[in-house]
């Protein structure tokens, strides 16, 4: 999880300049003895798969939510927009509202990412209608 | 093949660590029925954790009549749920937002107020001890003993070359 410590490091020490927090991972070789190693797209293609299943179940939808968010990275715009979809196929507002916190909290102080976030996911929201915690005052205590 | 046991045995011990500590929270189901809140240990559990966003149950999950027709309302484009449709939808499957579970507890004033008790306890009894039950300090306590003391080592050169007689000026007979 190399890649995954330097995402976050990285994310900080660019907050300032970069207009976009992505994932720099220009390390191309690692010193694993077998193996591939995962670039970032393919990681995210096959986590968006995961959430773009049809007939996904809500087991599936809290696993996959669960175990994303116990990685060492907050995820993708677009992994968050095929998860989002797939609370509206389950008909959850709430969890989908809760993916929104988690992924707030799952920043940590890396206060840029998450108005990033929103700003991407924006045309998904407005779409799905999914308020975000900020319009419904959750933000507060 | 030892190292791959201790491996396993590690992993297990951790899973179950893991395991505990997640649900520490509810109690383990005991013996006497005088314990009120048994959980039942079997069946999907709730929690309000920053690394499960979504638990494996929701938190009510015995919905009222109203609950109920706004659970209908859901299955229905989002965009016709009111604000506080949301907030109740959300708080049906959810006891606490993160802020809420993120919020810091005062437990720290109840623990630095312990600290200071029992250190304040431990100070009168070691005051309580210094008067009643320590006996009498020795005589070679006194100054004029001690100064006695002091001439006699200078007298015997002890550790004359860099030590103790060595910062006596014994010309002026003074310290140096």
């Amino acid at each position: 999880m190399f890649r995954a410590v330097f995402r976050l490091s990285a994310t900080g020490a660019r907050s300032l300049a970069r207009s976009r927090p992505c994932y720099s991972a220009p390390l191309a070789s690692r010193c694993y003895s077998h193996g591939k190693v995962e670039t970032d797209e393919e990681f995210d293609a096959r986590w968006v798969t995961y959430f773009s299943k049809p007939d996904i179940d809500a087991w599936e939808l809290r696993k996959g939510m669960n175990t994303l968010i116990g990685y060492d990275l907050v995820p993708e715009a677009k992994i968050l927009d095929s998860a989002l979809r797939a609370c509206r196929r389950l008909n959850d507002v709430a969890s989908a509202i809760r993916i929104l916190e988690a992924v707030k909290d799952k920043a940590g102080p890396h206060k840029e990412i998450y108005p990033f976030l929103m700003q991407e996911l924006k045309p998904t929201l407005s779409e799905l209608g999914i308020s975000t915690p900020e319009e419904l005052g959750m933000d507060k205590l | 093949m030892l190292h791959l046991t201790a491996g396993r045995v590690g992993s297990r011990l951790a899973s179950r660590a893991a395991a505990a500590f997640s649900v520490g929270s509810a109690r383990m189901a005991s013996t006497s029925h005088a314990v009120s809140d048994v959980v039942d240990m079997s069946k999907p559990q709730y929690w309000d954790r920053r690394d499960i966003p979504l638990p494996d149950r929701a938190f009510k999950e015995s919905l009222t009549a109203a609950d109920q027709s706004l659970k209908q309302k859901e299955k229905g484009p989002w965009g016709q749920l009111t604000k506080e449709e949301k907030i109740a939808l959300y708080r049906m499957s959810f006891c606490q937002t993160y802020p809420e579970m993120n919020e810091p507890s005062a437990e720290w004033k109840t623990v630095m107020g312990g600290i200071f008790i029992f250190l304040g306890i431990t100070g009168l009894v070691v005051l309580w001890q210094s008067i009643y039950v320590y006996p009498e300090t020795p005589p070679t306590f006194d100054p004029e003993l001690q100064a006695k003391q002091i001439k006699r080592m200078l007298d015997m050169r002890i550790n004359p070359i860099e030590g103790f007689s060595a910062k006596w000026d014994y010309e002026k007979g003074q310290w140096k």
